[in-house]
């Protein structure tokens, strides 16, 4: 069986520089990713959506464009590219030095696979924070990401009167691009606190650096504002009301309670950093306060805690595209070198553009951190937390209480976490509700053990890797 | 819920069925856009019973877990339509092993 230098998982900015680089050291690279075609999260659909004279393109704008010059050179980069192929669990096969290797097992149009390799990256990127309330799982209520994907994979639009609420930089960019193309927005509820100059201000400077980006995100909400959209600023306790589908929408502003109709409402309240791959490898982990979420611990060329393991993009922090594509090509640099392709002295004058560039282009990001932070609002007893198990804030307050402030404990007592998503949805909640109960930083409650597989198998799955083994 | 773009691109289309009614779907739009546009759900809880509808659209909250080409609880955010393709609701139980 053929082994790989490098399995990289994603095929996002950060995956596809890195296989580009690996590539021109004349490594051999395999490149797994589930999406049908190369882009990741921001160049979704990118090579389909860039055919000439398309609206759509032009509506999703010219940073989504650069998306296809990047496919392009992956394409041509020689990497064994493996669409709809989705990765659900990697184990190391042989620590010593001279053989050390990987084993990737994917899943590709129901059929089960085992890859190997010398070394992992892991490009894979981040999911939208899941925060709870109270309706969130009613049809009508997907988040601003999921409407994305709708636009780039299908080319819809939200009907119905559309509701978008959260904050961050997401949210302000799809609801331009819905402008571009035509979409309806009945109004934005901005959940950001409204004390964005006190919070701001110290940032600002630093993220002069990133000028462009800032200029962006401000031509954003100017071109919000000129539309006449309806905007409200300060807004918690948001809730979805219906019966089986959205009907109405009730939230708070610091002047009183409000509520409209709705349709759609769309939710976003920032990124995490995708960490099930790296929590399941037993890596260290550490807590960002800034982003309220988990990073995996890295080296200086992006190595783990697990010596062969590597981690760039947003997976290893939320840093955006353009730092997701600068940590790809140090995170090459890195992998060259701990296969002895690249001496040590080589590596470090190599990595010297690039930990520019990504400094230039993380910036912003402790600014736009300070100005949308994760929401801190009391999630209610009775809201569902865990969506897999149809668990609510009530139930796992009550278990948090009955004994140790641990995660696993918790999700033992109540299943919260045991569901399909793994916690995807509801880990953070409940270390922030075990936090609570106990009175104690959130950064001390850790998140629970994620096991293999990382991603739901079935039997017919498992069964045909018997027989590709065999 | 959903419309497509007025004048999105004329690209190639596929017919897949939904629950056994014909629909016209856009290459490159996935299962679970077809149901979220069609009948506005996905699946329907094996505990309370109650609609779901797909909420992430990349593979993390598993609310799109639907019947493709007969094989259930599978996640169809994550399938692209083909032609001839067969989508139905889930309701209730699923059988993953995770
Ligand atoms: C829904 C969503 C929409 C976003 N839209 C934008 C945007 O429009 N503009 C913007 O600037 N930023 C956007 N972002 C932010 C995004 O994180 C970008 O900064 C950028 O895409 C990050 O690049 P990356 O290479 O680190 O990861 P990604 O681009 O997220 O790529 C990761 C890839 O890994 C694959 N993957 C993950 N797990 C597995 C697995 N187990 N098996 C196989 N494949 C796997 C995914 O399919 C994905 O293609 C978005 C984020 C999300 C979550
Ligand atoms: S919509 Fe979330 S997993 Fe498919």
């Amino acid at each position: 069986m053929m082994i790989f230098d490098v399995a990289i998982i994603g095929a996002g900015p950060a995956g596809m520089q890195a296989a580009c680089d690996l590539r021109r050291r004349d490594l051999s690279v395999v490149v797994l990713d589930e999406q049908p075609a190369p882009g990741g999260q921001i160049w979704r659909g990118v090579e389909r959506n860039c055919q000439p004279g398309s609206h759509l393109a032009q509506g999703l704008g010219a940073e989504y464009r650069q998306g296809a010059d990047v496919a392009r050179s992956f394409r041509a980069s020689g990497a064994d590219y493996r669409p709809l192929s989705r990765v659900w669990q990697i184990e190391e096969s042989s620590k010593e030095a001279m053989a050390q290797g990987w084993q990737v097992f994917v899943t590709r149009e129901s059929q089960a696979e085992v890859i190997e390799a010398r070394r992992i990256l892991l490009a894979n990127g981040a999911q939208e924070r899941p925060v709870p309330f109270p309706g969130w799982t009613r049809p009508g209520v997907l988040t601003v990401g999921a409407a994305q994907i709708l636009l780039k994979s299908g080319g819809l639009l939200p009907e119905g009167p559309v509701w978008i609420c959260g904050a961050g930089p997401l949210p302000l960019l799809y609801a331009h691009q819905l402008r571009k193309l035509g979409g309806q927005i009945a109004g934005f509820l901005d959940t950001a606190p409204r004390d964005t100059l006190r919070r701001g201000l110290p940032h600002l400077n630093g993220a002069l650096r990133d000028w462009k980006s800032l200029a962006k995100g401000l031509g954003w909400q100017a071109g919000m504002r000129l539309s006449g959209l309806r905007r409200e600023t300060g807004v918690t306790q948001l809730r979805a009301e219906g019966g089986d589908r959205l009907e109405r929408i009730r939230w708070q502003t610091p002047e009183g309670e409000k509520s409209a109709t709705a349709g759609v409402l769309l939710i976003h309240e920032g990124l995490v950093p995708s960490v099930h791959p790296t929590l399941s490898l037993q890596c260290e982990h550490a807590w960002s306060d800034a982003q309220q979420s988990l990073r995996p611990v890295l080296d200086p060329w992006g190595e783990t805690t697990r010596s062969g393991l590597f981690v760039a993009g947003d997976a290893a922090g939320i840093d955006g595209a353009k730092a997701a594509l600068a940590k790809g090509a140090l995170a090459a640099i890195g992998i060259a070198r701990s296969l002895g392709v690249l001496s040590d002295a080589r590596a470090r004058h190599a990595r010297v553009a690039g930990d520019r560039a990504l400094s230039k282009a993380r910036a912003a990001r402790p600014l736009l951190d300070s100005l949308y932070p994760a929401p801190e609002g009391k999630i209610g007893d009775d809201t569902i937390v865990c969506r897999c198990e149809e668990l609510t804030a009530g139930q796992i307050r009550a278990a948090a209480r009955r004994g140790a402030a641990d995660p696993d404990r918790v999700k033992a007592e109540t299943r919260a976490g045991m569901g399909p998503c793994q916690g995807r949805q509801c880990g953070y909640t409940i270390a922030r509700l075990i936090a609570e109960a106990h009175d104690m930083p959130r950064a001390d409650v850790g998140f629970h053990n994620i096991r293999p597989p990382l991603k739901p198998v079935t039997l017919g799955e498992l069964a045909s890797l018997g027989k590709t083994k065999a | 819920m959903f419309r497509p773009l007025p004048d999105s691109p004329e690209g190639p289309t596929v017919t897949v069925f939904v629950e056994g009614q014909p629909v016209v779907a856009r290459d490159g739009e996935t299962a679970a856009s077809v149901l979220l546009r069609h009948l506005g759900t996905a699946r329907i809880t094996p505990v309370s019973e109650s609609p779901r509808a797909p909420f992430c659209m990349m593979g993390c909250c598993f609310d799109c877990l639907a019947e493709i080409d007969g094989k259930g609880s599978t996640q169809s955010c994550l399938v692209p339509v083909r032609e001839g393709m067969t989508i139905a609701r889930q309701m209730g139980a699923r059988k993953v092993v995770a």
